[in-house]
This record gives C-alpha cells, structure tokens and sequence, in this order.
C-alpha cells in the first residue's frame, strides 16, 4: 500500500495522511493508491504539511494500522529509539522492538 | 572573550526581524516552501526526521555561563529539554518548532548568539583548539585569529554564495586537538626562525564521500596578509569550482584535481594581486578583537599540589586533567559520554550546573570540544575537588576522556534525514561493552567516531576505529575502518572488509581491539599499533 507523510509545517512533527487530513499516529494512515501526487500538491499548497511524501508500507502484523517498509519511516512513526522517553509511545517497553 | 560592539548587536537583530517575517510570511502562504527552505537554512533552521533542528553557532567553541543558561532555557522552553553538542562545536535543537524559531533567535541575540553560517554555502563556524588560551603547549590563544577571520568573512558576498560549504580551523600548537588537517582551510599560528609569528597554511581536506588530508600550501604566511590570502584561495576555488556536481563542489576536490602544485601556484598569483590592493585589515582592527581575549587576571603563588585522597577524584583527575599555562591552574575536560547515556547530549539542568561552575571557578569561561565533550579553561588546582564533586552530582564526572567510551557518534538514523543507519545505538552497545573502567584505562588512548552516513559528521575517517553506517537494501549494516587520526599525525582510515549488522560491529570492533592488547608493545596506543602491524594483523583477527 501507498501512504503520505510529512512534517507539519508550523511545529514540524511527523503527520500520516488519514484520509481527511494530518494525523501524528501511523495507525492511522490510508492507503492512498494514485492519489498520492493529488493530495500532496492540494496539501501543500494550503500550507499544512512540509516535505510531504509517499511510501511504501504494508499492514501491521498486529492487526492494526500500518507499518512503513524502510526503517527510517518507522522511526519517524515511533520517534528516536535511543529516547523512548520521547516517543508516542513512552510507556510501552516493546514499542521500539517495531522499528527494527 | 569578544563582545559584540553595537554593530554587530544591530546586524543580528536585524537578521532576527527579517526571518521573523519570511517565518510569518511562509506561515501565510505567501512563500512556498522551495523558497523559504534556503532562507531557514541561512539561520540554522534544518527539518530532521521527527521535527525542525536548529543549530546554534558557538564561534570557536567558546561561550561563557550567561550564553549556556540561555542555551538550557531555550531547551526548556522550546525544545525538550536537552541539547546537543557537534563536532562543529556547535549546539543542536532537535525538536523545534518553525513558530518559535524567530523568538528563539531573539533569545539568542540577547546574549550574543546566532545560527548564522550554521548550514549553507557559506564559511562555517569557524573551530579552534579547545584548549585556546589554556594550554600549556600554546604559542599564543589562536581565537583572536579565528575571530577576525570571522568578522571579515561573515556577510561579505563573496565568502556567503560560495561552491559548497567551506570549514577553517585555526590552532597554535604543535599538537593538533582540533583536527586540523580535515579542513578545507586551516592554520596554524607558528613562528619563523626571526621569532615572528605567522600562519602555517593547510588546503583542501575534507571528510564525507571523498576524504582528502589538507596539505600544506603555504609554510608561513604573515598573519596581517590573511584576508588577502583567503580571497585567493576562495577565488582560484571559485573560478573552477564544479558547481554543477554537488558531489565536486568541495575544494578539496579541486585542490586535488588540480594538484597541489598547480593549486598552489594559482593561489599565489591571486594572492600577489589581492595583496597589491591593498584591503588587508588594519592591524587595529586585529588590536581591537584581540584585547577581548586577553588572560583572565590568573593569580600567583597558588599552590600545584592537588589533594588526591579520596580515589574517584583521583582516578578523574588522571583522565580529564590537562596542563594549564598558568601556575596552579588546571583545564578541566567535562565528558558527555556516560555509558548507556547518548554522547554529546546535555540536559537543561545540566548546562546550568556547568554554567554555575565556569562562573564560580572558570572565570566565566566554557568551551566546547570538537569531541562533544565540554571543557572548564581555568581552575585553580585547589578547587578541582569541588569542581569534581558537583560534576559527580550532575552525573558529569564520567572519567574517560579519549578512552575507548569517549565515543564520537553523530545523530544518525535516529534524527538526521540524510542517515543510513543509526550511530548512536551502536556507540551504546560498544560502551557497554567497554564499561568496565579498569579495562579501558588498560587500553588506553583509543579514538572511536561514528558516522551514519557518508557525510561523516563523526568523523569515522579520522577515528583509530572509524565506523559508517550504510543502507545495505534496507537494513542497517556497518562498515569498520581502521587506522584513522585527527591529530597532528593526521591518517585517513581504512575499510577493514565487509560490513557487519548493529551487533556484528561491535563484536568486530572488540576482536580488533583484542588483537591491539595481544600485540601491542610496552607503551603503545592502539594507534601506534595499527600503524606498526597494519591492516592484515587485524583483518585476521577481525574476520577470523
Ligand atoms: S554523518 Fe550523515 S547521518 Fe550522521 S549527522 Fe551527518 S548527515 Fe546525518
């Protein structure tokens, strides 16, 4: 599957597209198909998201969301493995095992 | 240290306001993103992997305790409570946002700091010994030079749209802290057999895809002809400059295109017209900057005994201690390398802790190492204990400066956009590994750097052991360099064999080092080892 992500533009954190508009969780990306390019140019110009771009990714083995298939979007998903502290998911001990 | 006279206080308020606005402006959408992003990178402003990152000029590594509290309030108030030092000697914010970006650089500006010529094709900051106006080995304190060479620099358009980004070094000792010979342009502040001083000039080194060692253009340069000088080198540059091949635009692929003869010889023709011009800068001028750095007012008679009763202070002592020029005075190196901690990286309340500590014992003065340690110049032999004891209750006093755990990583994978493979993960494991302290100070001086990609921001190619992450189809994978050095026996590093995956490495790196202590002969730094046994005594041992 195709999704979109960027940063956003104001505070520059990592967004998924969900479809309506910009989440910070990569659960709740959408697959996107062709509309990849549509939605970027759309979304760009109203001044939402920064270096938007497209990936490849595949369901999460979990069940739920997605997982983007190169490491350096699943640490943007997750945040920096060396800080779990500062990840979206600080109290969960297995989170960052999902990045590697 | 330099003051900023009301000039340079109006160009970088000026600077703040005009950001402020493209910021607003880009905001509102009346600026798209292709041209904002070359302005945001004028002032520092980098989007990373997980938010923007600002990186914070600290000119030759120097900085007083007013600019460090406002480097932690800033982490506080903006970021996430923390900092980052550089091989630049530069700070970097990894989680800001581009709202409070202008605000921050007015913050900075208030006490005399910037994020000018932090990225961009531009003179970067300039680095300088870290131990400048300390050491004991000095010749005389070379950040006046570093300095000057600054003020000339920074705004005149001919050093601002240059090929690709440009580094200068300036040092005045024998012994190179500062890596010297990996710049694009360095010097060293000498004197000539008529006991003047002048520079000795280095040209085209460089890190990244294609290391170079700078060579020695000129042996000695009289100090008051460094602007005309510069200017040659930059314009011979500038003239055949591969600007259309971001992977040629550096000098030292011109200087080694062109060879260093040929290289040299058109500087000197350049440099014999700029000096007909006449603009080099009036030795006031280099007056001027240069009373800012004269000595603190070191007192005499202090005693040089140091008190080593107690055995951690005793065992710190030995390791992050080294000679001051004055008398009873020490330089203190303050590692940022704590095992399991991430090198380079300093919490808010920390800085406060090292800021309260260059005010009470340092004569307000801190500098950062290339290294991403920090360094107190000045303190009196007789206050390293209580100098030791606040830095141990800080969890600053990790004794292990230039040991096997006194890691160089650079972000890596973990932050940076343009990584491969992460860096700091591995710096980690190899600390761990390497934890036990006996067993490194067994080892001895023993240099590891880490870069996460090609672009060698840690230095790998000058590292006794170099490591680079690369992206071997998708997954991390790390290749391991031998024989590497930064100082004044500069040696570029060599690629061991095939890469390993984030365990193998360190695996690999433990049986090289294993080898070092199986062969080494009585005195011997793994360096020297290396360099007597060379590549295939470790390979065997590496690859088995
Ligand atoms: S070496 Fe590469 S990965 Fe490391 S900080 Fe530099 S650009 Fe980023």
């Amino acid at each position: 599957m195709k999704i979109l992500t960027g940063n956003d533009l104001k505070n520059g954190r990592v967004v998924w597209w969900d479809g309506q508009g910009w989440s910070i969780h990569v659960e709740d990306a959408v697959d996107v198909g062709d509309q990849a390019d549509a939605i970027l140019s759309r979304e760009d110009a109203a001044c939402r998201v920064n270096g938007g771009y497209a990936i490849d990714a595949e369901p999460d083995p979990s069940g739920r969301g997605v997982r983007p298939a190169h490491i350096k979007d699943r640490i943007r998903a997750y945040g920096p493995t060396v800080r779990p502290d500062l990840t979206l998911k600080p109290a969960d001990p297995n989170a960052g095992t999902w990045v590697i | 240290m330099y003051k900023y006279d009301q000039y340079d206080h109006a160009m970088v308020r000026a600077r703040v306001e005009d950001f402020r606005d493209q910021v607003r402006r880009r905001l509102a959408g009346q600026m798209t993103d292709d041209q904002f992003k070359p302005l945001r990178l004028k002032n520092g402003l980098y989007l990373q992997l997980h938010a923007y990152m600002l990186r914070v000029a600290i000119p030759y590594g120097t900085l007083n305790s007013t600019q460090m509290r406002k480097l932690a309030h800033i982490a506080r108030t903006y970021d996430r409570g923390y900092g980052h030092f550089t091989t630049r000697q530069n700070l970097q914010y990894h989680w800001i946002k581009l709202e409070d970006a202008p605000n921050i650089l007015g913050e900075l500006a208030e006490v005399e700091m910037h994020a000018i010529q932090t990225s961009g094709e531009s003179i970067r900051n300039i680095s300088a010994d870290h131990y400048a106006g300390a050491a004991a080995d000095e010749i005389m304190d070379p950040r006046p030079w570093a300095e000057t060479i600054r003020q000339m620099t920074t705004f005149m358009p001919e050093f601002s749209y240059l090929p690709r980004k440009f580094k200068i070094a300036v040092i005045a000792a024998e012994a190179d802290r500062a890596a010297l010979r990996w710049h694009d342009f360095a010097l060293r502040i000498v004197k000539n057999d008529a006991g003047e001083v002048g520079f000795q000039v280095f040209a085209g080194g460089g890190m990244g895809r294609t290391p170079f060692i700078a060579y020695e253009i000129r042996p000695f340069l009289p100090t008051g002809q460094i602007l005309s000088y510069l200017q040659a080198v930059l314009r011979v540059w500038n003239r055949h400059a591969r600007r259309d091949n971001i992977h040629k635009q550096r000098m030292k692929i011109l200087v080694h295109e062109l060879g260093e003869e040929e290289f040299r010889r058109q500087v000197e023709e350049e440099f014999q017209h700029f000096l007909s011009l006449g603009e080099d800068f009036p030795q006031a001028e280099y007056d001027r900057i240069a009373a800012y750095f004269t000595p603190p007012p070191f007192e005499a008679g202090l005693p040089e005994e140091i008190d080593r009763t107690d055995p951690d202070f005793a065992v710190w002592v030995d390791q992050q201690i080294a000679a001051h020029k004055a008398p009873g005075y020490a330089i203190v190196n303050i590692s940022l390398k704590p095992i399991q901690g991430i090198g380079g990286d300093i919490s808010a309340d920390q800085m406060d802790v090292v800021a309260d500590l260059a005010e009470r014992y340092s004569f307000d003065e801190l500098r950062v190492a290339h290294t991403q340690n920090l360094v107190l110049p000045h303190v009196r032999k007789a206050d390293l204990y209580a100098v030791w004891q606040s830095l141990r209750d800080a969890g600053l006093a990790d004794a292990n400066l230039d040991l096997v755990t006194d890691i160089i990583a650079c972000p890596g994978l973990d932050y940076c956009t343009l990584a491969n493979a992460r860096s700091i993960p591995v710096a980690q494991k190899i600390a761990d590994r390497f934890a036990d302290p006996e067993r490194q100070r067994d080892l001895g001086e023993l240099k590891i750097k880490i870069s996460g990609c090609i672009n060698a921001c840690g230095h790998h190619h000058a590292g006794h052991i170099g490591i680079l992450g690369v992206d071997r189809k998708g997954t991390e994978n790390y290749q391991l360099l031998l024989g590497g050095s930064g100082d004044e026996t500069t040696s570029q590093a060599k690629i061991t064999g095939p890469g390993f995956d984030e365990d193998g490495i360190v695996d690999a790196v433990e049986r090289a080092v294993e080898r070092y202590r199986e062969v080494r002969e009585p005195g011997e730094r793994f360096l020297d080892t290396y360099r007597r046994v060379g590549m295939e005594g470790f390979k065997e041992a590496i690859y088995g």
